[in-house]
């Protein structure tokens, strides 16, 4: 099989993994190596695929050969697929030639269980350590911790590569033990935590070492599939807290269940998968990390799944109206950022401006608040927008109303002329 | 006051020095303009020469006042906000009037067009880091891009450092120039018409590679081509390599040198062998 094949059939086995980022690499230009990763703190995205998600990093498995069985994988042991593996030489040689014509931004390496993870994870540090130190690479390395492999091996992988991820995949230990056999609840959580500690202490040593191997410094992130299981977005925005607060991980990705095998405990083959509730748990997922919001604030057991019409922040503005209007030109940060159409860096600037004098309305959207939704919600000098008059019935339809052309739309049907309807 | 028309070399010191001319000569500008596209009119003109002098007391004026103003004053001269010139004149007098405290007002009628350009050419030099395609030309990296504003000075920090050891070049097609680096020294020089070569084997083999990873990586049950062209406006898909036909990834056995007029001399013109020197690190494990 030549490298041409393998790419097809690795990449194929890998995408539906949902990181890609380089965010959080501090990797400064080194004479004699190549790539850098330090000037771009939010991260590169170097395409975009016909899905619209970001392609940042080469994203392929070492091999999709696998000892597991999960249920929900399309390379568990008794699926027929066909299977490849890269040699350590054909992957770092992909990835610095790609990255030398500016395709990528790093590699993504995550693989299935050859062996035992132990063995794969050997395989992944045997390329990974090829590229580092033969190859010279300096670009951005995200590597897969395999649930089960030896601390060790964990404790190599982290000097290599920039951030590590393992993957929880389903958010409750019930799903896990019927879908997932193999793995459990404390095999994944083990290397977490492992992750955890020594990047603290990486970051100490730092402090007093000044060329202190650094360990993961892009800290770690992990995954949770949405919709393969029955668990609502209650619990899985409560564990999406629990990981934040206690692993202090840097992001949790959310991937929406794409049905590929017909299975009694799965969702039918010809089930869509869900998109637009991934995209609301994504949306709840940036209250909790950058806007101050908890997830009981965000859902409760009355209402355990987000609306799909409005996004998160809306939704809890329609239910404490009593917070609302908030004045622009005396309320602080925190406030701010609870309107709806206020983000970090409109409310940052809304500070940064009204230093110099009183800010009206007509300001506001030149300043980046998005007024459509945020008209509602605020005043600036006692005052709202013009003419604008509603009701707490009326707001909910007219946020809905602002929402939906952004929304995916239904397809179009041809009206029948000869048809009565129904 | 007298109200006139300045034409200038279209450097950016030759426009500071229409900042000072202007305050020299008690003269208010109705417009400024490069002297390449100046057409004679019934308006009273005044062609400025170019004095470094007068251009670095206009720009230690400005910086004193607040370096955020010249860095928006720099970046602003970069962009594609039409008659930026005015619009940038028309910025410093006021700033130079009310002092630092105008830089807080972002809502400003004179200082919110200058914010809103400058973050156009932000947003596209950032995209533009992830979107460039370079070609492996006999050890030269070379690519092209289309940007509307001139991101090139923008992006020479960034791809100095990624590429140090490299020599690589990237042309601006719509700006005609192009920005050269090689031994840790970078220029940015106008070249008025470039050819790419076409690919040798190697070349259009990583081509294939690449597109063959770009197409499957999406997700069929996935397709979204409303989000793709939001986060990658079809504006860019030109110079990038997975969106290019099919000769694009035929290779060519004898790689036609193609040189590039108005190359520095010591940096290898695009197309062409480089020098044996000490291999990149990449190149050979």
């Amino acid at each position: 099989m030549d490298v041409l094949e393998k790419l097809t059939v690795l990449t194929d086995a890998a995408k539906y993994d949902a990181a890609c980022t380089s965010s959080g690499g501090n990797r400064r230009a080194k004479q004699g190596y190549i790539g850098n990763t330090s000037t771009s703190l939010a991260g590169c995205c170097h395409t975009f695929s016909a899905d619209g998600r970001c392609v940042t990093l080469l994203k392929v498995l070492m091999t999709n050969r696998c000892v597991y069985d999960c249920k929900y994988c399309v390379n568990r042991r008794s699926n027929e697929t066909r299977r490849a593996a890269f040699t350590p030489e054909e992957l770092a040689d992909l990835t610095v030639n790609f990255y030398r014509r500016n395709y990528i931004e790093g590699l993504f390496l995550s693989s299935g269980v050859l062996r035992s993870p132990d063995y794969t994870t050997e395989l992944m540090i045997r390329a990974l350590r090829l590229l580092r130190e033969t190859y010279r690479f300096n670009g951005y390395i995200h590597a897969k911790a395999i649930p089960g492999t030896a601390p060790e091996l964990v404790e190599q992988l982290g000097f290599l590569a920039d951030r590590l991820s393992v993957n929880i995949e389903l958010p409750s230990e019930t799903g896990l033990k019927v879908l997932a056999p193999d793995k459990t609840k404390r095999a994944i959580l083990t290397p977490m935590r492992q992750i955890q500690i020594r990047n603290h202490q990486s970051r100490e040593e730092l402090v007093k070492y000044r060329h202190a191997p650094k360990f993961a410094p892009a800290g770690q992130s992990t995954q949770l599939i949405v919709g393969a299981t029955a668990d609502n977005d209650l619990r899985i925005l409560r564990l999406t807290q629990g990981l934040y607060d206690r692993y202090h991980l840097k992001r949790v990705f959310y991937s929406a269940y794409v049905p590929t095998v017909e299975h009694a405990l799965l969702p039918a083959k010809d089930v869509k998968p869900p998109l637009l509730r991934e995209h609301r748990l994504y949306q709840a997922d940036w209250l909790l990390r950058f806007y101050g919001f908890r997830a009981e604030e965000l859902l409760d057991e009355e209402q355990p799944d987000f609306d799909p019409r409005v996004d998160p922040k809306c939704s809890w503005a329609i239910g404490h109206l009593s917070f609302f209007p908030v004045e622009v030109n005396t309320a602080d940060y925190e406030s701010l950022l609870r309107v709806p159409g206020v983000g970090v860096t409109s409310a940052r600037r809304i500070l940064a401006a009204r230093r110099t004098g009183p800010l009206h309305i007509e300001n506001l959207q030149k300043l980046g608040v998005v007024m459509k939704r945020a008209q509602y919600f605020l005043t600036a000098s006692g005052k709202t927008a013009n003419g604008l008059r509603f009701t707490p019935d009326s707001l909910l339809r007219s946020l809905i109303a602002a929402e939906r052309p952004l929304l995916p739309q239904p397809p179009m049907e041809q009206l029948s002329l000869f048809h009565s309807a129904v | 006051m007298t109200e006139m028309v300045y034409c200038y070399d279209g450097s950016f010191e030759g426009f500071l020095c229409c900042v000072f001319d202007s305050y020299a000569n008690r003269e208010v500008l109705t417009a400024i303009c490069c002297d390449e596209d100046f057409i004679p009119a019934l308006f009273a003109s005044r062609s400025i020469p170019t004095d470094r002098d007068h251009a670095g007391r206009v720009y230690r004026r400005v910086v004193k006042c607040s370096p955020w103003a010249a860095e928006l004053l720099r970046k602003g001269f970069l962009t594609c906000l039409p008659e930026r010139e005015l619009h940038l004149y028309h910025f410093i007098q006021k700033l130079l009037q009310d002092g630092p405290g105008f830089m807080g007002n972002l809502a400003d009628p004179t200082l919110y067009p200058v914010i809103k350009a400058v973050r156009h050419l932000e947003g596209e030099a950032h995209l533009l880091k992830g979107f460039v395609r370079f070609s492996d030309l006999g050890g030269v990296l070379g690519g092209e891009i289309e940007p509307k504003n001139r991101v090139l000075p923008m992006l020479r920090g960034h791809f100095c450092a990624r590429y140090l050891n490299e020599k690589f070049f990237l042309y601006d097609r719509t700006h005609h120039e192009a920005l050269f680096y090689a031994a840790g020294k970078a220029v940015i020089r106008p070249l008025a018409d470039f050819q790419m070569a076409p690919p040798d084997e190697t070349e259009a083999a990583y081509r294939i590679l690449w597109k063959r990873f770009y197409d499957t990586i999406a997700i069929k049950e996935r397709y979204n081509p409303r989000c793709r062209m939001t986060n990658m406006p079809k504006r860019y898909w030109n110079t990038m390599t997975e969106f290019q036909g099919d000769s694009y990834f035929k290779a060519q056995s004898s790689p036609a040198a193609v040189s590039a007029p108005g190359a520095q001399a010591g940096i290898p013109a695009p197309g062409t062998l480089p020098a044996p020197g000490p291999s990149a690190p990449g190149s050979a494990p």
